[in-house]
């Protein structure tokens, strides 16, 4: 199973130019490679405060551009992993280890990624008819 | 899905602490005791304790450094129990006093050496002196920490089986009194050779599952891929570890794009290259350009992961770059020679320089003893064939490939192409 390990952004991490502490980055770095020691982690990135960023709102045919910063801190996203563990259990267990990405309180909130599978029940004809489109055009090509 | 039984709820818990830790807290426990097998059984008795008092107490912060101080407070009580009866144990009462003075710190996280330890657990599971198979149910128990009944049922035997094997390959290695240590100079290549050998059969039995299966069994590819990463990261340095690894990740990406909704096999060409996972496509990438970077770009599991890797950068099938496949056949021919590779290096040549030169490849295969009843040899030959316009061989090599074949839906679309290899026009 694939988790999404998101870390919550807090007010301190929004700031511009806000760097980490460096023990905060040593004890982060030690439980990455504990991490990647484990098999366990598949990617992960920091991401840089929201007024390096924007969102694109959708109505209807419209598309608003809104640049950042963002004022909810604590719903913003600082960072993320993706892990390939066994259950829901052990992406917990792992967080648990996890020293405190921030110098305040701060979550971290793990969310399971959908699989392919997941989506069977309502892509098998879709992808039934897509294979037999790509399959047309190979047998096309080949001749 | 939470469960609204909090004892289940630590159960779940307990499970995944034992997954992280069980491996490390086992090979600690094998250099302590010089057993194998003793110290996978005092792990499972800390197990035991944690599933007894963890439900009331809670997991503890630090549950890895709480079961390896129960499980030293047991082996301390078998080797008191022991200790005038057994010379063996005698001799180890030097490690034991040690263990008595040691007042067990609960908040220190684990030896340093446990990494070296860890890697000494990997050489004895996949000790040479075992057969294949031991070596790989003991390997999936003490490194993947699998339960016996999950093993057998990826691998579709009866639990027993397992459990005898598993106890056959302890035994073995006491007899045989195999050393916990890291293998030194050549002996090193040959013994990680075995362990590598060891994590791509678990890929393989993961990779040729079917639909409808156990889905234990799928789960052996990513079982063997995290193995695969955890040895990676234990020798740094073995260019062919990362090697495997990219072989392993790219293989992987391919896994739902293989098979159609009927749960028929799609040959590589044919499969839909917008569900290869790109994610595990950039893992392997990585993965092989850390091996090559190490100096080891001819090492056979490279060569094989650079193979896959030719596929998993072209976007279309037709994108893809058969020179480089075949120059790349050419030297796994040379390092790790096989009629196999030989057969699959014909099939590179052709796509690259026509079906005449892979004709004239596969013709010097046909008195190959082993391929004698290798389908996929008069197969590959037929193709070329009929690409050549040799239409009446090209039929009779589909037919014989059909007969060599046991899977229906490959015999029938071998048979179809006989059926449609045109007859030579009567004069």
């Amino acid at each position: 199973m694939r988790f999404m390990v998101i870390v919550k952004a807090t007010a301190e991490s929004e700031k511009e130019g806000a760097l980490p502490d460096p023990q905060l980055m040593a004890d982060m770095g030690k439980f990455n490679e504990e991490l990647i020691k484990a098999g366990v982690v598949l990617a992960m990135d920091g991401l840089q405060p929201s007024s390096k960023g924007a969102r694109v709102k959708f109505s209807g045919k419209s598309r608003t551009v809104v640049d950042g910063p963002f004022t909810e801190s604590k719903e913003l996203i600082a960072g993320f992993w993706i892990w390939q563990v066994k259950s829901l259990e052990e992406a917990i267990e792992w967080v648990k280890r996890c020293p405190n990405p921030h110098a305040v309180d701060s979550e971290i909130e793990i969310r399971q990624v959908f699989e392919i599978e997941d989506f069977a029940p309502i892509l098998s004809d879709e992808v039934i008819q897509h294979k037999k489109a790509v399959r047309a055009q190979l047998i096309g090509q080949a001749k | 899905m939470s469960a609204t039984d909090p004892h289940q709820a630590t159960h779940q818990a307990i499970d995944a602490v034992w997954r992280i830790e069980s491996p490390r807290l086992i090979a600690g426990l094998t250099r302590i005791t010089r057993d194998v097998g003793l110290a996978e059984d005092l792990a499972q008795e800390a197990l035991v304790a944690a599933l007894e008092q963890w439900p009331q107490s809670g997991v503890p912060d630090n549950p890895g450094a709480w079961l390896m101080a129960t499980a030293k407070h047991r082996a301390l009580d078998h080797h008191r129990r022991n200790a005038l009866l057994d010379r063996k144990h005698q001799e180890l009462g030097r490690q034991y006093e040690i263990l008595e003075q040691t007042v067990p710190d609960l908040d220190s996280p684990l030896d340093d050496t446990i990494g070296d330890d860890l890697l000494r657990l990997v050489f004895i599971s996949c000790h040479p002196i075992l057969s294949p198979e031991a070596r790989v149910a003991l390997t999936l128990r003490l490194l993947g920490g699998l339960t016996t009944d999950e093993i057998a049922r990826a691998y579709l035997v009866s639990e027993s089986t397992i459990a005898q094997r598993i106890v056959r390959a302890k035994r073995t290695l006491t007899e045989a009194r195999v050393p916990f240590e890291i293998p030194r100079g050549p002996e090193f290549t040959a013994r990680l050779a075995s362990v590598l050998q060891v994590l791509y059969l678990v890929f393989n039995e993961g990779y040729t599952a079917t639909q409808g299966d156990d889905w234990l069994r799928p789960a052996l590819c990513d079982e063997a891929l995290r193995l695969g990463r955890i040895l990676a990261e234990l020798v740094p340095s073995e260019p062919e570890v990362h090697g495997l690894v990219a072989l392993m990740e790219i293989q992987a990406s391919r896994a739902h794009a293989r098979v159609d909704s009927a749960g028929n096999a799609i040959l590589l060409l044919d499969q839909d290259r917008a569900q290869w996972d790109q994610l595990l496509i950039h893992r392997g990438l990585t993965a092989l350009a850390r091996a090559e970077s190490l100096g080891g770009a001819t090492g056979p599991y490279a060569l094989q992961a650079a193979i896959a890797a030719c596929h998993a950068r072209a976007y279309t099938a037709a994108a893809t770059d058969w020179l480089r496949i075949a120059s790349l056949y050419e030297t796994l021919a040379q390092v790790a020679p096989s009629p196999v590779v030989e057969l699959n290096r014909a099939v590179a040549v052709a796509m690259a320089f026509g079906p005449a030169a892979g004709l004239e490849r596969v013709d010097a295969l046909i008195s190959e003893p082993s391929l004698r009843n290798y389908h996929l040899l008069p197969a590959v030959r037929a193709d070329f064939l009929s690409k050549l316009g040799r239409t009446e061989e090209a039929r009779a090599e589909f037919i014989r490939a059909a007969s060599l074949t046991n899977n229906t839906r490959e015999r029938d679309l071998l048979l179809s192409r006989a059926a449609d290899s045109p007859h030579p026009p009567t004069k």
